[in-house]
């Protein structure tokens, strides 16, 4: 339904941009309906290609003035719907800005455009010995500047920690317009780190200088198949607790194998359980002491195959069946909920058999894939969409797992992000006090509520509103510790 | 548009990286995902706008999105099925109509084609000259000028062709269309390679096209006539197994099943020349051949029947020779067919990529196993003033080397 209060922004954006780079046919835009969660669809009201950081200023100083909302989208990738559109509103598509502005090897620092992929950032830099460090499993899609807004992780996080720890620098559009640099040499407050992870509610990213990590010594990828889940996840445990702290340790159950084999053929051992894939890396002689460890340590837990990938062609074979694990579901299942939640690892084999009773008890079958070193589970529940019923269930099912991370003291999402997807259950882990806080820092930003509204809040609030049922000034403010805006 | 298929994208993007119309555009409509809901939607019920086919004419059909698809989506059943419908469903503009129509009279009908050659020939200079005047008329004119090759002299092949020492086996040979009219030293290197391998060569004579163009462009009822006769052709020649040396015609033969009905396409086996000659090993002795190439991988070698070590492992073999891998290389040089004609603009930008991808190996050679990437390529490194860098197909690197020559391109 064409919006008559977007007629003029768009005639502005047409100025701005020229006729190439602003969709308003509605075919086309319902293309951008969603992002890779495709169970929430909102066709958007226009959808913007900007090519510089200028032009995303000038797009939301735009928006700004008419009161538009906005929200940004990269590669469409994000699994909880962070980039779910708005009718009233404009989609800020950044997939043209994907120049890699410079690298700058001594300084192990590259400043890239938001659009750049991922795994771009690392192939231009590899020949030279570096690479980018955070690898989600959609690496050679997504864009850094949908990580920097969800803050992303990957198997490898483990060890080198997520975006937050590799963004060295930001330069941002606000919401009112204004292009802002955000450093991590910055006096005060740590701006950066509260701009990575919010999910695009503060505002765009249009720069993003990122940490570049020299390539280790020496790598070794070693892929051990259990029984069962829970003698892999005792592995898990014995490993962390020995001491060692390997690159990842991820872990793949039975039917998130099969899916993997359907799609890449990825020859895990035969009649396994669950697969545990551990990476070390480092000096050599630490990854040779550490590899002696991890071997026994699985052996005595059970581990009935080990193999070493030895050469990077083995080491890419191992990880593709980990890496493909989530799209590669559709081969066992019409449709599927990819979740994305956290334990405590030691609470992981009691988590994993309570799974394993939901799914029995409401018939959805559960693929479980997981970064078992940070406890972050990634269960794909199963479902056909065409079985009445089915979605219900799936989603059900999908909701209690979240409820049995947080019942153990773990979170909601680990990497994902809450988008629109989660922000119901942002409850279940927050006070009314907590999110109204949370609400304080977005008003910071945001006053207007117009950059990604929507998202990671349960229930939207304009600034000033009192929140809540709480009647009366919120008890920050009475206590002369905030001030609203 | 089977909805079936339609309904296996999970929408994770993963193939928008290879898409080469998402990396020159950056657009959802003009990447894999993107087509796949157009076409989900014009299945539930939005009519076939122009907008959309558009989108669908942008795609090039390389097939780079099925090698990268986790969720093992057939895109290049959707793609031809997408064609068929819009063929059906959408009225182009005349000018348009009347190009198609020129291409798709032309190019499968290799006696069309040879026909071509004497006024190629003759018009040679002039035909350089003019592109940049026909460009205003019609860029895709002027593509066709500037993408016709140097026209070489005529081969003519024998029906048959003795294996060298003990014969292995027994294989026919596709000539195809633009093979055999542009490229025809080409197919002469691959039924001597073959022989010298120790295989007899059966070439039947008055080959037709094997319905590559027709099935990639949304016409398939003049695909299953040209399937049909190619594969009665090669049994009355009393083959089972026919090597074929241009990506695109392969591929399409070896879904014969698909087209005319697996019982129908079961007494022809389809191989692609490096596959086959993988397959069956060396016996002849090589010689050294002291070049730099930079292999490029075909789409519907690479993408469409996954062979990629094959061509590379042949050519390694070479002593002497030092192979190069080309950055980008799953990404479309362009040429796709007839995109490059019916698309010109994109086709050249892909082109224009390619060509700067391909000089900056500093290979003295080029090797490319589809006569159409060969022109492209060509084409758009001539259109640099860098080259001209020389092309060459996997055959006739062989050729040279088992026949101890300098050079055979």
């Amino acid at each position: 339904m064409p919006d008559t209060a977007l007629d003029e922004p768009v005639r502005r954006f047409l100025e701005i941009l020229g006729p190439g780079s602003v969709i308003t046919d509605p075919v086309r835009l319902r293309t951008y309906e969603c992002d890779g969660l495709t169970h929430h669809r909102t066709s958007p009201g226009v959808v913007v290609l900007p090519e510089t950081a200028e032009q995303v200023a000038a797009i939301v100083r735009v928006c700004a003035r008419h009161g538009v909302p906005f929200v940004a989208r990269g590669a469409g990738t994000g699994l909880s719907g962070g980039a779910l559109p708005r009718t009233d509103g404009v989609l800020v598509v950044t997939s043209r800005m994907r120049r890699i502005l410079s690298i700058d090897l001594p300084n192990r620092l590259a400043v890239v455009e938001p659009g750049v992929t991922n795994l771009a950032i690392t192939e231009a830099v590899r020949e030279q010995g570096y690479y980018y460090a955070p690898d989600p499993s959609s690496q050679q899609v997504c864009s850094i500047g949908g990580n920097v807004a969800e803050n992303s992780g990957g198997a490898h996080c483990l060890k080198y920690g997520f975006t937050v720890n590799h963004v060295l620098a930001l330069e941002i559009v606000t919401p009112d317009g204004d292009l802002v640099e955000l450093s991590h040499t910055d006096p005060g407050y740590d701006l950066l780190g509260a701009f990575v992870g919010s999910e695009g509610t503060l505002g765009i990213t249009t720069k993003v200088t990122v940490r570049l990590t020299r390539a280790p010594q020496a790598v070794t990828t070693l892929l051990a198949a259990f029984d069962d889940v829970e003698s892999g996840g005792r592995a898990v445990s014995a490993i962390i607790g020995g001491g060692i702290l390997p690159a990842a340790i991820e872990m793949m159950d039975a039917l998130a194998i099969e899916a993997a084999e359907a799609a890449v053929a990825c020859s895990y051992p035969e009649g396994a359980g669950a697969v545990l894939i551990v990476e070390l890396d480092g000096p050599s002689p630490e990854v040779a002491h550490q590899f002696a460890e991890v071997r026994r340590i699985c052996e005595e837990n059970g581990a009935f195959e080990l193999r070493v990938a030895a050469d990077p062609a083995e080491r890419a074979a191992v990880w593709k069946g980990r890496k493909s694990a989530f799209a590669a579901v559709g081969r066992i299942s019409p449709a599927y909920i990819v979740q994305d939640g956290v334990v405590p690892r030691t609470a992981l084999p009691e988590v994993l058999a309570d799974i394993e009773r939901i799914s029995g008890e409401h018939g959805i079958r559960v693929a479980n894939v997981f970064h078992a070193g940070d406890g972050n589970l990634h269960p794909l529940v199963l479902f056909d969409d065409d079985e009445p019923g089915a979605a219900e269930r799936a989603e059900l099912v999908s909701g209690r797992i979240l409820d049995l991370c947080v019942e153990h003291g773990g979170s909601i999402t680990g990497e994902h992000g809450v988008g629109i997807d989660k922000s119901r259950y942002m409850t279940k882990m927050f006070s009314e006090d907590d999110l109204a806080t949370m609400q304080l820092v977005r008003c910071a930003f945001d006053p207007e509520g117009l950059s990604n509204p929507g998202k990671v809040f349960p229930t939207p609030r304009l600034c000033g509103e009192a929140p809540g049922v709480r009647r009366g000034a919120h008890p920050l403010v009475e206590s002369g510790q905030a001030e609203q805006f | 548009m089977d909805p079936e298929l339609i309904g296996d994208c999970v929408h994770c993007g993963f193939c928008l990286p290879t898409c080469p119309t998402y990396v020159l555009w950056g657009e959802e409509m003009d990447s894999p995902r993107g087509r796949i809901h157009l076409m989900g939607q014009h299945v539930g019920g939005t009519p076939l706008t122009p907008e959309m086919a558009g989108h669908f004419d942008a795609c090039l059909g390389c097939m780079a999105c099925v090698t990268a698809c986790p969720s093992g989506v057939r895109y290049d059943r959707l793609i031809e099925q997408t064609r068929a419908e819009v063929e059906r469903a959408h009225r182009r503009p005349l000018q348009e109509r009347a190009l198609r129509a020129l291409v798709f009279r032309l190019f499968p009908y290799p006696r069309r084609l040879r026909a071509m050659r004497l006024p190629l020939r003759l018009t040679e200079g002039a035909r350089r000259r003019l592109a940049p005047r026909l460009e205003r008329i019609s860029p895709s004119l002027a593509a066709m000028a500037e993408l016709a090759p140097p026209v070489p002299a005529r081969v003519r092949l024998p029906r048959r062709v003795r294996a060298v020492g003990r014969r292995r086996a027994t294989v026919g040979m596709l000539t195809g269309c633009v093979q055999g009219a542009f490229f025809p030293q080409v197919n002469a290197a691959t039924a001597r390679v073959l022989a010298m391998e120790g295989c007899e060569v059966v070439i039947p004579p008055a080959q037709g096209c094997c319905g590559a163009l027709s099935l990639h462009s949304g016409l398939p009822e003049q695909a299953v006539r040209l399937a049909e006769r190619t594969l009665a052709t090669f049994e009355r020649a009393g083959v089972d197994t026919v090597v074929v040396n241009a990506a695109g015609c392969g591929s399409t033969m070896k879904e014969y099943g698909d087209l005319l009905g697996e019982d129908r396409a079961q007494n022809i086996r389809v191989v692609d020349l490096s596959e086959y000659l993988a397959e069956i090993g060396p016996v002849a002795t090589r010689h050294p051949l002291p070049v730099t190439v930079a292999y490029h991988d075909a789409c519907h070698l690479a993408h469409a029947q996954g062979i990629r070590a094959q061509p590379r492992a042949l050519l390694s073999a070479v002593p002497g020779l030092r192979l190069v891998e080309i950055a980008e290389s799953s990404i479309c040089c362009g040429s796709a067919g007839t995109y490059n004609l019916l698309q010109p603009e994109a086709a050249r930008d892909l082109g224009d990529r390619k060509a700067e991808r391909v000089l900056a190996t500093g290979a003295d050679l080029l090797v490319s196993a589809n006569p159409g990437c060969t022109l492209q390529i060509g084409s758009a490194v001539r259109r640099r003033g860098a080259g001209p860098i020389p092309v060459a197909h996997v055959a006739q690197v062989l050729d040279a080397s088992l026949r101890g020559l300098d050079r055979a391109w």
